[in-house]
């Protein structure tokens, strides 16, 4: 039961990730990618990061991919070249990368399952309450600094954005 | 139990989808999409390795990602709108003024 939903998600996940890369039109891809976050979420939830699931459902498929999908539909694009000139030195880089992945993967394969998992004693407290334990302790300054990271994006994107800095009010 | 290589290996692979993606697309918002694909392959890993390993921290790392996920995302769409205004087309290839 737990192969089937992992296969069931791993394909769907692999199956639209292509998609995204292929399809033309860029609301498509967008789309495509939103079948993906739910399932990548769905994948958290088999893996009992609840919290994460919902935060990736929330924040991933709520807020970020309406702002792709705005700004797509913004722009109001015509005609799309689908693919760069360079495909070839891609194609190359690639396939190399590929064959490194698969060495790796099949060399590593036996060790990984061989070692039995260490059957610790499960978290008594829920997923959330123990997110939130170790975010506001051992984690609190880069927790501080994210918040920070989020302030610089928000204004960096408010200026690049505006049309004219100040120029046009002035007069 | 599903064995930790079998996470890794999804994650490779959405991961590699999102490497080539960033390499042959021309749309530069296609280009944005395939590196959130990215980000998604190595969240996977940190969640997938957080369960095996019972360590959460990896989980907010997760967090962490996410951040950094919707800042890139904010900034990286302003950038856009910014080179479509300029040149009207967001086109990589037409994006040659430091070319020679």
């Amino acid at each position: 039961m737990e192969h089937l939903f992992f296969f069931y998600f791993a394909l769907v996940i692999a199956a639209s990730s292509v998609l995204v890369v292929a399809l033309r039109n860029p609301i498509y891809c967008a789309l495509s990618l939103l079948i993906m976050f739910f399932h990548v979420a769905g994948l958290y939830v088999t893996l009992h990061a609840e919290f994460l699931a919902a935060v990736q459902v929330i924040v991933y498929a709520g807020a970020i991919l309406v702002l792709y999908l705005f700004v797509v539909m913004l722009l109001n694009l015509k005609q799309d070249e689908r693919y760069h000139g360079q495909w070839p030195v891609a194609a190359g880089v690639g396939s190399v990368l590929a064959l490194e992945a698969l060495v790796l993967i099949l060399l590593k394969g036996h060790a990984a399952t061989a070692r039995p998992a260490v059957p610790e004693a499960a978290a008594e407290l829920g997923n959330t309450e123990a997110l939130g334990d170790v975010l506001y302790s051992t984690y609190l300054f880069p927790f501080e600094v994210a918040s920070l990271i989020l302030l610089v994006a928000m204004i960096g994107a408010i200026i690049l954005a505006k049309k004219d800095l100040g120029g046009e009010s002035m007069q | 139990m599903i064995p930790l290589s079998y996470y890794v290996t999804l994650s490779a692979v959405v991961f590699f989808t999102g490497l080539v993606g960033v390499l042959i697309r021309r749309n530069i918002i296609i280009i944005l999409l395939s590196i959130e694909l990215m980000l998604n392959a190595t969240n996977i890993n940190f969640v997938a390795f957080s369960q095996s390993l019972h360590n959460i921290g990896g989980q907010v790392f997760v967090f962490f990602a996410l951040t950094v996920a919707a800042a890139e995302v904010a900034v990286g769409l302003a950038i856009i709108i910014a080179l479509h205004r300029a040149k009207s087309t967001i086109n990589v290839d037409e994006f040659q003024l430091l070319k020679w």
